[in-house]
Order: structure tokens, then sequence, then C-alpha cells
């Protein structure tokens, strides 16, 4: 079993695009299993059409609540709270449910036993079947703070399902960034395919996403997406890319099909398969495909 | 007045907004036929961890400052390895051998709980470097941009941080802020105490998938008013136009799908500077921002 992450830096580089055009060409030549591992803005599914098999509960973390009946207005909580979750106007102490971190040092420090820890509304993971193959997503509930604790539980159970299914490849639709949910997505994966664009923007994050990789001790190749945008940046950014280390697998066109397919909710490769992009796509499907 | 500029999905334009509506209320702000002095307005980057703003300005920095959060550090000549501080740990940052106190900096939010509950008071706090604070100024604005270091996971400190210490205090009359893509912990961060959020957003299905997650965080979770750019228009569908029409959540401006625009921004120009004709339109998006506020 091998894993495929779909990475950017920036975001609305076309990681999501890529991802439902490799799970297209992928499925005709080997098993996969997809990941939808961009939790804040899980767009995978809008292409694939899953049709659910389960949904499961991820317990979340807690939060603080306090007991006005039960607290004395001390304010130690407030003192001992280091990210300004506990509001404190005119005479009650509250706690702010979106800042809570769920540390639970107030909770240890009230003298007066007044706060208790509550379990955070539940983030939902899904495992669905798609045409490709199983898809393993999730729903994190407005503004939640578990986006990293959920991308590793959907990373988890696509072992799993690869496991007990035999599957060859799980292919992860990584998000934008390079902090918690990035890491969550990365740790572990074969290979990181870089979706870039050549604009001053892109490049920037591509730099970053790289260390970020380095880091980790995670090889990554590169695909650079809307090349027509500036072909000179391109040609800059693809050489760059060489003098790292990082094979180019391939360059593709701005191309209006890629929003028509979206519109369409299918992959471009398989809306517009005679199509210039779909074809650069199938290059680099297989250039990656040899790499892992 | 705070404004944030958001949009769940990446890539919609949030920066390319962001900058062009700054520096035109700072070319306004500057403009000698204008009787009162006006000050300059903030633009804080907290897409700490894509930071890009900066790109697109003719920026002169002036200061910085490392971000630090703090780390337990055990005293092994007081410790009795009781275990107490990993109990409390809600991130497993701690673990307590026969012998040996493990801590894992990586894994530490900084909340100083293990600190506060260790019984034989052996744990003191040292700081870890997790990013860096920027300031500086810009054609008329002040500047400040926070950047997580590469290979660390916590960008809400940062973020919080940033929004802090920046240089002209809490009673300037205008920030915008540029915030992360997504609808979680980073995004929420920028958007406490903010007056105002403008989603920014493209007529295709991603876009308004995201738009609505969007829109449950900042309108529906924190009762911010919100208001909608629609980038890159002409592309895609009517999905956009119908949900904001449904919600009835004004579009405040359209930026049309156009390669010179898209050419413009991959070279590091600013929008309103490659092309000088959309600078009244960003005045007038920022009054409508205000009246929006006003309501």
């Amino acid at each position: 079993m091998r894993q495929l992450v779909l990475l950017s830096g920036k975001g609305g580089t076309g990681k999501t695009t890529v991802a439902a055009a490799l799970a297209h060409l992928g499925s005709a030549r080997t098993s996969l299993v997809l990941t939808d591992a961009d939790v804040d803005a899980s767009n995978l599914e809008l292409i694939l059409n899953p049709v659910l098999r389960e949904r499961r509960h991820l317990v979340g973390g807690q939060i603080a609540t306090i007991d006005p009946d039960a607290c004395t207005q001390c304010g130690i909580c407030l003192d001992v709270c280091r990210f300004d979750a506990i509001v404190h106007d005119t005479v009650e102490y509250q706690v702010d449910t979106m800042a809570c971190e769920g540390c639970a040092s107030c909770f240890y420090q009230c003298p007066d036993g007044a706060i208790t820890m509550v379990p955070q509304p539940a983030q939902w993971w899904m495992r669905s079947d798609t045409r490709f193959g199983p898809l393993l997503h999730a729903r994190l509930a407005a503004g939640q703070e578990n986006s990293g604790k959920l991308v590793t539980r959907i990373r988890e159970e696509s072992r799993l399902v690869a496991g007990e299914e035999e599957r060859e490849l799980i292919l992860i639709d990584g998000p934008p960034g390079i902090g918690c949910p990035t890491i969550a997505a990365s740790v572990g994966a074969d290979l990181a395919l870089l979706v870039t664009e050549p604009t001053i923007s892109a490049d920037h994050d591509l730099q970053r996403i790289v260390a970020t990789l380095d880091h980790f001790h995670i090889p990554a190749v590169a695909l650079i997406n809307k090349v027509d945008v500036n072909p000179e940046q391109a040609e800059a950014m693809a050489d760059r890319c060489r003098n790292h280390g990082i094979d180019v697998m391939g360059e593709l066109p701005l191309d209006t099909g890629v929003t028509q397919a979206m519109v369409d909710g299918r992959p471009v490769t398989e809306y517009l398969p005679g199509s210039e992009v779909s074809l650069a796509l199938r290059d680099v499907w297989e250039r990656v495909e040899a790499r892992l | 007045m705070i404004v944030a500029v958001a949009s769940g999905k990446g890539g919609t334009g949030k920066t390319t907004v962001a900058t062009s509506l700054v520096l035109a209320i700072a070319a306004k702000a500057e403009d000698a036929t204008v009787a009162a002095p006006v000050e300059a307005p903030i633009l804080l980057d907290c897409d700490v961890e894509a930071p890009d703003s900066g790109l697109f300005l003719d920026l002169v920095l002036e200061g910085a400052e490392e971000v630090p959060i703090a780390i337990p550090v055990v005293d092994p000549a007081a410790c009795t390895y009781c275990g107490v501080c990993a109990d409390v740990c809600a991130w497993n940052a701690l673990c307590v051998l026969e012998d040996e106190v493990l801590v894992f900096p990586e894994l530490c939010h900084g909340c100083g709980s293990c600190t506060l509950n260790c019984p034989e008071d052996a744990i003191s706090e040292g700081t870890r470097r997790i990013g860096i604070l920027e300031w500086g100024r810009a054609d008329g604005l002040v500047f400040g941009r926070g950047t997580l270091d590469t290979g660390q996971a916590l960008a809400v400190p940062v973020i919080k941080r940033l929004k802090e210490r920046h240089p002209a205090g809490a009673d300037s009359p205008v920030v915008i802020l540029d915030a992360p893509p997504g609808t979680s912990c980073p995004l929420v961060e920028t958007l406490r105490g903010a007056d105002f959020a403008l989603l920014v957003t493209e007529p295709t299905p991603f876009g308004l998938h995201d738009l609505r997650l969007t829109v449950e965080v900042a309108r529906d979770e924190l009762g911010l008013p919100v208001g909608v750019v629609v980038n890159r228009d002409g592309i895609g569908d009517a999905g956009v136009d119908q949900y904001c029409s449904r919600e009835k959540i004004p579009i405040l401006m359209r930026i049309p799908f156009d390669r010179r625009i898209a050419r413009a921004l991959s070279e590091g120009h600013a929008l309103i500077d490659a092309l000088p004709e959309f600078r009244p339109r960003f005045l007038e998006l920022w009054c409508r921002i205000q009246d929006e506020v006003g309501r």
C-alpha cells in the first residue's frame, strides 16, 4: 500500500481538480482509496458523487463551562487562561466556547469546583462509495478546533480500508497551508504531489511547503497548473524545483473546461477526455505512478 | 473599524481584495485635497501559513519579533515522577517514566497547566519559537504580518499575537485583516473582534460550498455582518448569486475573470496598480462596507 498526498501551500491552485482526475485515471490502473483531508473545505465529494456507507462520530476535545451558582467570582480562571477564553463582564465569569482550547487549566485551578469540562459538539467522518473507490471524508463543525485530529482519524480509517480490501494506493487530497492539518495530512505519505501555479504567491508558498516536507522527510514532485497565466514564471519555477531535487511531473494549461467539468460534477479527464488539459493529466498520472 | 477578508476556499482572491482595498483607502487618506488628516490604514496578514500580501506592496520593513510559546522545563532534582503533569496535559505533551519525564515540545500548546498542577513545583516554563511577526510601511499604509515557521503546527498563537501587538493599537481607524483559508480555528482567531467579514468567492460549485461554510462561521457562529465579493465573475454557474439572494447576503463587488488580471497578480502587482480603473470601485466597496456595518 502506497500513499500519495496532494499539497500546494497556497490554496486554489487546483489540488482537488487534479485529485479527482487522478482518481479517475488511477482507478482504471490500480485499486484506490480516496481521502479528502481538506476537512475545512471538503470539495472532492462535489466531483465524486459519493454514496454514503457509514457515518461515525469523532469524539472531539472538551471545553470548559462555569456553573454560575457555584462560582464565587474569584477570577482565578481568568488569570490562568492563556487563550482569552474566560469572559468577565460585570459580575459573571463565562467561557467563550470559540476561544477555549480545552486545556482544562481553569478546571484544575478553580477552588470552588465550579468548572466542568464538557465534550465539544460531535465531528463526523464518513465512508462512502464512489465509482473510483471508497472515499473517506469528514465534516468539521463550523469553527471547530480539531481539524488536525479529524485528518489523522480519516487517514487511519483509509489505511484500514486499504488493508481490508487490499487496495494499492491511498490518494489524499490535502489542505492548503503548512500547519497542523497539512502536517496531519502528510506525515507517513510515500510521495507528495505539489500542485502549484506560476504566480509570485504560489511560488512563495511552494517554498514553504517544500521546507515543511523536508522537515518531515517526505519526498515531493511538482505539477505546474495554469502555465499560460505566466509561462516565463512557470519555467523559472520548474527550474527551481529541479534544482531542489523536485521533479516536475507536467504542466497544465489554463482551461475553462476545468470549471465546466466542476459545474457538471465530473473529473475533467472524464468530462473532456480529449482536451489538452486531460491529455496532460494522463501523462502526469503515468509519471506519478512510475515514481510510486 | 476592523474588516476581515475571508473565503473558506483558498485561492479565491482574499489577498487581491485585501491589498487593493487597503491601498485604495490609503491613497484617499493621503489625498492632500481632503481637509482633515486621516490616519493611515493598517493591513495585517493573518494567513500565517502562506503570508503573501507583502508580495504586492512596496514594503519597507521596520521591525520584527519572534513569537514564542511556553513549554515545560522539568527540574529532575525536584521531580518525584508522580505523573500529575502527564495526567493534566490535554495534548499528551509529557510522558512520565520511572526516572525520567519526556517533554514533546511540538505537542505542547503552552497552556501552563502542568506547571500549575505540579505538587513539587518542579516544572518551570521555557519558551520555544514558532514564528515571527514583522512590521513595516508601504504605500501610505501600516503593515504587519505573521509567519509560521516551517515544520510548526500551531498557527493560532501567531495570529493572536499579531493582532495583539500591531503598532497602531486598538484605536486605529481602519484595520484590514487578510484571513487564512479554511473554516476552523485559524479563521475563527482572525475573525474574533472584527466588525465585518468580507467573503471573497468564485462562482463555482467549490466556491459556493466553501462560502456556505464560511457564512456558518462568520455570521451564524460569531454573529458578524457579512458581504460577498464575487471574483472571476463570468466563469462557472449561478449558484453563488442564488445562494446570496436566498440568504439576503449583499454582493458588494464583482471582479470579472480577465487574463490581464491573472497576469498582473502573477507578477506581484496589486490589482488597482495594474488596472487603475478598479481604484474607484474599491473605494465604493469601502463605502458599501461602512454602510453595512452601520446598519
